[in-house]
Parts: C-alpha cells; sequence; structure tokens
C-alpha cells in the first residue's frame, strides 16, 4: 500500500510539473492576497492578534483556491475511472493527501516567510511553538480539505462550493491556529499553549478518521 | 390524536406562562416568578430561546442518525428523513439566532458579540447552509444522498469542538461559559445553567422543552412524509 500510495503521489507529482497549473496559480494567489492586505493597510499600525488573523486568511483563502485541483483534475479529465482499477479508495487517498500535505507545507512556509518580511507585527518569538502548531495545523487543513475536495469533484459548481463546504470544517482548526500563532507571536511557553495544542491534535486525529472512514463512500459510485 | 391534545395544552400554558407570568422580588403565589439580578422582564426568553436552540442541535442529531443509516443501508427513505430533519433544523436554528440577537441587543448591548455560543450557533447555521447547497447542486438523487450523508457525518465530527471546547478558550456571555471576575477568569455563576431557577420557572421550562420537541417530532412526521409522497408522484407522472 505504501509503494502505490507513492506511485499515485508521483504520478500527481509528475502531472504537476508538467503544467505547473496549481503551483502558478497558487504562488501568484498568495503574492495577490498579500498585497491586497497591506494596501488596505496603508500606514496603519496593526496589532499582533490581527496580524495572525489575517496569516490564517491568506492561508485558508490559498488552500480554497488549490487543493481542490487533487480530485476535480481527476474528473475533469476522466480519469477516475483508471484509478478506480488500479488502487484500492483508502491507498488513492492516501496519495492524494500525500500530495496535497507537501503542497500545503510548500504553500504556507511561502507564506510564512512573506508575513515575517513584510509585517512588522508578524514576529515569531517562540520559534519552536511557531513549528509545532503550524505543522499540526498544516495537517488538519490538508486532511479536511483532501475529503471535502472528493466531495465536491462529484458535485456540480465546483469552484464556489469548496469554500462554502470547507468553511464550517476547518473553523474550529483556524479559531485555535490563530490563538497558537498569536501566542508564538507572543512569546508564550509551551505549558501556556498546551491546551490548544492538544485541540488541534484532536482535530487531526478526529478528521483523519473520519475522511479515511467515509472516502470508500464518496469514491464508489 | 391524544399527543396533539397534549401538545396543545403543553404550548398553550407554556405561552401564557412564560409571556404573561409577572416576576416579583419576593414570589408569594405558584405563577409568580422570581427576579434574577441584572436580567429582570429579560430572563423570559430562556422559556422560547432555549428549546429553539435545542431543537436546531436535535435535528442536526437526527440529520446524522439517518446518514449514517443511508450509508448502511442505502434506503433513499433513510435520506428523505435526514432531509427533513435538517429542513427544520435551518428554520429552528434562524430562530435561535434571530431571537438570541434581538434579545441580546437589550440585555448586553449589542445584537453580535461572538460568545462561544453564538460562534457555534454561526457556524451550525453555515453547516446547514453549505449542506443544501451540496445538496443543490447534485442531479442524481443516489449520488446526492450518498455525498450530503458523508459531508452532515464530516460536519457533526467537528460539533465537540464547538460544544465542548470554544467555551472554554473563548470568554464568554452565556450561561456555563468562563468570565472575568475581579482580573481572573472564573466559571461563571449565572443563575440559569446551575439551575438556580426556582421550582415553577423550571417546571414552564422542562414543559416548554417537551412541548417543542413533540412539535418538532410531529412536524418531521409530517415532513419527510410529504418527501416521499412528492417522489411517488413524481415517479408516476414519469410512468
Amino acid at each position: 500500500m505504501v509503494g502505490k500510495t507513492y506511485a499515485l503521489y508521483l504520478k500527481d507529482f509528475h502531472s504537476e510539473m508538467r503544467t505547473r497549473y496549481a503551483v502558478n496559480s497558487l504562488v501568484m494567489f498568495i503574492i495577490v492576497a498579500i498585497s491586497v492586505i497591506l494596501f488596505s493597510i496603508g500606514n496603519e499600525k496593526i496589532t499582533q492578534s490581527l496580524t495572525s488573523g489575517l496569516f490564517w486568511v491568506v492561508i485558508f483563502f490559498s488552500a480554497m483556491s488549490g487543493l481542490a485541483r487533487a480530485f476535480v483534475s481527476e474528473e475533469e479529465r476522466g480519469t477516475s475511472l483508471l484509478l478506480h482499477l488500479i488502487a484500492a479508495p483508502s491507498t488513492i487517498f492516501s496519495g492524494k493527501l500525500l500530495f496535497n500535505l507537501i503542497l500545503v507545507f510548500c504553500m504556507n512556509i511561502i507564506i510564512a516567510i512573506l508575513y515575517t518580511g513584510l509585517f512588522d507585527a508578524f514576529i515569531i518569538r517562540n520559534f519552536g511553538l511557531f513549528v509545532v502548531s503550524f505543522i499540526l495545523g498544516n495537517i488538519g487543513l490538508a486532511v479536511s480539505s483532501t475529503i471535502i475536495a472528493a466531495i465536491i469533484s462529484k458535485a456540480g459548481a465546483k469552484g464556489t462550493l469548496y469554500p462554502v463546504l470547507s468553511f464550517p470544517i476547518l473553523l474550529p482548526l483556524i479559531l485555535t491556529c490563530v490563538q497558537l500563532t498569536l501566542l508564538a507571536n507572543q512569546g508564550s511557553s509551551f505549558a501556556d499553549a498546551q491546551f490548544e495544542l492538544a485541540i488541534v491534535f484532536c482535530y487531526d486525529v478526529i478528521m483523519l478518521t473520519g475522511s479515511y472512514m467515509l472516502f470508500d463512500f464518496v469514491w464508489k459510485d | 390524536m391524544i399527543w396533539k391534545i397534549t401538545l396543545f395544552i403543553i404550548l398553550a400554558f407554556v405561552s401564557i406562562a412564560g409571556i404573561a407570568f409577572p416576576i416579583v422580588p419576593v414570589p408569594h403565589t405558584w405563577y409568580e416568578f422570581p427576579l434574577i439580578p441584572g436580567l429582570k422582564e429579560n430572563a423570559k426568553i430562556i422559556f422560547f430561546h432555549v428549546p429553539t436552540a435545542w431543537l436546531s442541535v436535535i435535528a442536526f442529531l437526527m440529520s446524522t442518525i439517518y446518514s449514517i443509516q443511508y450509508l448502511r443501508k442505502k434506503d433513499l427513505d433513510d435520506d428523505a428523513k435526514s432531509y427533513a430533519a435538517s429542513q427544520l433544523g435551518i428554520i429552528f436554528c434562524i430562530l435561535a439566532t434571530v431571537t438570541g440577537a434581538v434579545w441580546a441587543k437589550f440585555a448586553w448591548g449589542s445584537f453580535w458579540s461572538w460568545d462561544p455560543r453564538q460562534t457555534s450557533i454561526f457556524a451550525l447555521l453555515l453547516i446547514y447552509g453549505a449542506w443544501f447547497a451540496l445538496r443543490s447542486s447534485i442531479e442524481s438523487e443516489e449520488k446526492r444522498a450518498t455525498l450530503s450523508a458523508v459531508y452532515s457525518i464530516i460536519a457533526f465530527l467537528t460539533v465537540p469542538f464547538f460544544v465542548f471546547i470554544m467555551p472554554r478558550i473563548m470568554l464568554g456571555l452565556h450561561p456555563g461559559s468562563e468570565e472575568i471576575e475581579g482580573g481572573k477568569v472564573v466559571q461563571s455563576s449565572s443563575p440559569v445553567i446551575d439551575f438556580k431557577m426556582n421550582g415553577n420557572m423550571l417546571l414552564v421550562f422542562f414543559l416548554s422543552l417537551i412541548g417543542f420537541t413533540i412539535l418538532y417530532f410531529w412536524m418531521w412526521n409530517l415532513g419527510y412524509k410529504s418527501i416521499l409522497l412528492k417522489e411517488k408522484l413524481n415517479k408516476q407522472s414519469i410512468t
């Protein structure tokens, strides 16, 4: 199963490298979103809590613009039937999840670097806490958006439906991650953020289990 | 029939008692409610607002249970039941949000203040909205039933976060949430959730909950039957 998962990931990776559709549009999306925020701020001094909120706003909308590709592209190119033949549903989900995870990590590292460079209030004071919360948050984001992507790939009006369906599912994650980013930027210790970290960890585990159990139903027509 | 008469009596009593019974500082007779400091007449919302919020959650739970049932048995009747539950759920959810917001204007000074309970009811509204949007975008009946069932189960997985966790990490105004007292965050000592309501208030409150729940099940029963009939008629007109 691990080999097949990796093979599926490689397939997605190569087809992505051929067109660079998702990567190009994602990078441009991030730049556009951050510049809109920078223009609207102007010369205002913004607080730390606002910056950590805006940080996750950009992450959420970038994820919504890029992550649906994983399943939508299969439906558009009509290759989903072939995938049915060669692999079990859980393997397919793992492959897509791996691809989305790597995409989310690359995307969010770019966003984090741009934020530290461009926003005065965005200074990571407790780097360890930031990294841990960043990793846990990204895993949750990737898992939820992958299963929602699988759902909308079978529905009509894919583009608009994706953020609508994802937002309520991601809301607990985003609220806690905003809090965690704020704590990391204020330089709080791990002990202060214990409860929030536990929430994000639980969210990851619950969503991962739920997605694996439910993906079979979405995938089999 | 007996259920309808019981329901009529309960709801008539609750409406009269909830609205008309006076609130006095020291109650003497059985129809007088005690004064809750800071709330005064506003306290009466508990008889109508809490049942609507309760029902929007019950409807969500039922919708999820029938979704699970559908995924197990693939019976389209279960999908109709889940759909009827959600239709009622969104109505009660809107009612709870609106009554809560109007009340909050008078009691807390603003329509909306992102208290944890308000955040969760807002998320519930969004979930219902997204669920109906998803349903309307799928043509095929079976596909629609399966995908909306999966979505409602995934959405249900987030409920523990809203119910148990949000009130702990955010400060709140509702009874039972944490609040700041003398610079320290403490568990709220509000009279309502500790059931420091006096006996007759509790009686009206629970009667109201029971009455609204019966009303909900009656409406749900009619709702899903009418959905099934509609489908039957559609099929007949096609053939």
